[in-house]
């Protein structure tokens, strides 16, 4: 509380939402800065929408605050809130065209004359010439671009937006995505953005919080999640992780030492979550180099060798599956640079990494090993 | 089939394709029994309607009616029935306004806010059709009665006079006409707000919309299909009803449907009878028009 808020940040303090028995969202706290582009990222039914909706006040919290500047508007009614979505199905008015549909907000306000208005925010989303038209007669693409245009004109404080490219194809998701930072830098609006697919919400976000089952595991800068999770379920949700359970030994100085496998690896302590018992000692698979025999790996790094028991072969990379003592199986990418050699099922190679790209991540007891299986999408498991 | 039908065929044989001859005819086979129906059931009458309509109305069933072209039938039944004409729609129109009133708020009780208790309200709604109409009606004639509580109790309030009376007054007509045809106009109204999207009334909340507003500007025009499908099924049997004039009023009440039953049933006068259907046709017609090119205008601003 000491620390001021600026004036437009959006807080959900203690937020909680049961559907009965079932806890949807789970004592819920986030801050989200004005003007930031922040996405809420997690599997679907994680309690995503719920969230949106309680901002929006589609849902009323069962306890717990959420205040817009300071200003608690958890109980307000949605009509009343500075806030606008950007729903999942657009849900466009079908009887109302394109102009009518943006107009929508600024009428309801009383707001006249709507033209000027209208006219900007469609070329904004360069919907020009599409004044007259119906929704039904309108592309994914297209309406989902006037589902942007009729909430942003209102100028809303936050604008919330549930997975709103998730209906269109890959292409134009794509495009859609590098459109929706454009637009917002331009209109410098606070976008919390919600989505299951892990790339989007890196490439687009400032700020990235992970959800689990109603509850946030991490948020922080997209390369601060990735490239030092916080827990299990954020190393493999958010690309994947090499997690390798171990047990911490001891430490020298600067160093953790985790014993996994009968080796023993050290890892900076500054690049632990935990520093004693149950450890997984994780490593991103980008991060694991392939070498042919010990010697040639370079001394600052730690290793483990074993056999190739796979090579998926994907154009910019090959990923290797690598078989070490101990049945550990290793997931590494190696870049398709044309220097590296290429190995195949049952030749023998040695895994490498440097400590500074490891993290050590708190274990339950009796959690083993956990490495990513060769999936083109994350999978969560919680 | 299809798919090989541009290959030219080895044998020199034609292809295998169907016989055209069926495919094109199946169609109208399957429209047979019912162009048969409508040709003999309302075709046909129509014809014999306009017809009689036309014959000359100094004949009687007893001498035997001659075809003069005597268009003069019509504008002399609408000189002698133009009280009663304008009292159908007057009476229907005031249903209407009532039915709408309750038929709404009930339709979208039922179909939004009922949860497990909708089927049995459906079931409500239709149950009184069980029943033959003139029982309903004539059960309303006992709940009007000067005796009833309904007056009884309108009375002691003292909306109505010591010795007013609700039977045999327009009032009485009024109501018949709009507890009768309720359910045609709740009905499509409730399958039209049952399948409502209710993510539009969501965003519409979003989009600084209050409950009023909401009705007003997404409810409302979502649901005119089934509004207006629901008025023309309450309003058009509603205009040509006798039923309740005859039990529930006196002669001063009658509506056009009186004067059409007894000029064919009492007084024989067919040449009239046809003539005043006709017209009753023609003005259900031209208001249900009207209506339907407001509403479709509406719905385009
Ligand atoms: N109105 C509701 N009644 C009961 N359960 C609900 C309701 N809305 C959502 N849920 C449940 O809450 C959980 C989270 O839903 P949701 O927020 O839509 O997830 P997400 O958007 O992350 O996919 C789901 O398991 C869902 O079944
Ligand atoms: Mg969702």
């Amino acid at each position: 509380m000491a620390r001021d808020v600026p004036a437009g940040d959006l807080r959900l303090v203690d937020l909680t939402k049961r559907f009965g028995a079932f806890t949807a969202v789970d004592d819920l706290n986030l801050t989200i800065g004005q003007g930031s582009f922040f996405a809420l990222l997690g599997a679907s039914g994680c309690g995503k929408t719920t969230t949106l909706r309680i901002v929006a006040g589609l849902e009323e919290p069962t306890s717990g605050q959420v205040l817009l500047g300071g200003r608690d508007i958890a109980r307000l009614r949605p009509h009343k809130r500075p806030v606008n979505t950007v729903f999942q199905s657009y849900a466009l008015f079908p009887h109302l065209d394109v102009f009518e549909n943006v107009a929508f907000g600024l009428r309801r306000r009383g707001i006249r004359p709507v033209d000027g208005q209208v006219r900007q925010a469609l070329s904004l989303m360069q919907l020009d010439g599409y004044e007259r038209r119906r929704p039904a007669q309108l592309s994914g693409g297209e309406q989902q671009r006037v589902a942007l245009a009729r909430a942003l004109i209102n100028q809303p404080q936050v604008l919330l937006l549930d997975e709103p490219l998730s209906a269109l194809d890959l292409k134009l998701r794509r495009r859609m995505q590098i459109e929706l930072k454009r637009i917002q830098n331009e209109v410098g609006i606070t976008f919390l953005h919600v989505t299951h697919d892990q790339e989007e919400a890196m490439t687009m976000a400032d700020t990235v919080a992970v959800m689990n089952a109603g509850r946030i595991e991490q948020f922080g800068a997209p390369t601060e999640i990735y490239e030092f999770p916080a827990t299990a379920f954020v190393a493999n949700f958010l690309g994947q992780s090499n997690l390798i359970a171990g047990v911490v030994s001891g430490d020298n100085g600067g160093d953790i030492l985790v014993t996994a496998h009968g080796a023993r690896f050290a890892v900076p302590s500054a690049r632990a979550r935990a520093d004693r018992g149950a450890v997984y000692l994780g490593v991103r698979p980008e991060k694991l180099h392939l070498a042919d025999s010990v010697d040639q790996v370079p001394t600052d790094s730690q290793y483990l060798d074993g056999t190739i028991t796979d090579a998926s072969y994907a154009g910019v990379s090959t990923q290797y599956l690598l078989r070490a003592g101990g049945g550990t199986e290793l997931s590494a990418f190696v870049a398709n640079s044309g220097t590296q050699r290429r190995y195949g099922p049952g030749d023998r190679a040695v895994a490498y990494w440097n400590p500074r790209h490891a993290f050590l991540l708190g274990r339950r007891a009796d959690e083993n090993d956990r490495i990513t299986p060769v999936l083109t999408e994350p999978v969560a498991t919680a | 089939m299809s798919a090989f039908a541009h290959l030219p065929s080895v044998s020199g044989q034609p292809p295998p394709v169907a016989r055209p001859g069926r495919h094109r005819l199946l169609p109208y086979l399957l429209l047979l029994p019912g162009a048969a129906w409508l040709f003999l059931f309302f075709a046909l009458p129509l014809v014999q309607l306009a017809t009689a309509s036309l014959y000359d109305p100094n004949d009687t069933l007893s001498t035997g009616y001659t075809m003069t072209w005597a268009f003069g039938n019509y504008p002399a039944a609408l000189q002698a029935y133009w009280p009663q004409f304008g009292r159908s729609f007057l009476y229907a129109g005031s249903a209407l306004v009532l039915a709408l009133l309750m038929g709404y708020p009930l339709a979208y009780a039922i179909a939004c806010k009922a949860g497990r208790w909708k089927n049995l309200l459906l079931v409500c709604v239709v149950a009184p059709m069980f029943t033959s109409f003139l029982v309903r009606t004539l059960a309303w004639k006992t709940i009007l009665s000067d005796n009833g509580w309904v007056v009884g109790l309108l009375r002691d309030v003292h909306l109505l006079g010591p010795d007013g009376r609700l039977l045999a007054t327009p009032v009485a007509v009024v109501l018949g006409l709009t507890y009768n045809f309720l359910p045609f106009l709740v009905l499509p109204l409730y399958a039209n707000l049952e399948r409502l999207d209710h993510r539009l009334l969501e965003a519409s909340r979003d989009l600084y919309a209050n409950a009023w507003q909401t009705f007003r500007r997404v409810t409302l025009p979502l649901s005119m299909p089934g509004l207006i499908a629901g008025t023309l099924l309450f309003f058009i049997p509603a205009t040509g009803d006798y039923i309740n004039a005859e039990l529930l009023g006196t002669p001063n009440e009658y509506m056009i449907g009186n004067v059409i039953d007894s000029a064919f049933l009492v007084r024989l006068d067919y040449p009239q009878g046809a003539a005043l259907s006709l017209l009753l046709m023609a003005a259900t017609l031209a208001v249900v028009f009207g209506c339907l090119r407001r509403a479709g205008a509406e719905e385009l601003l």
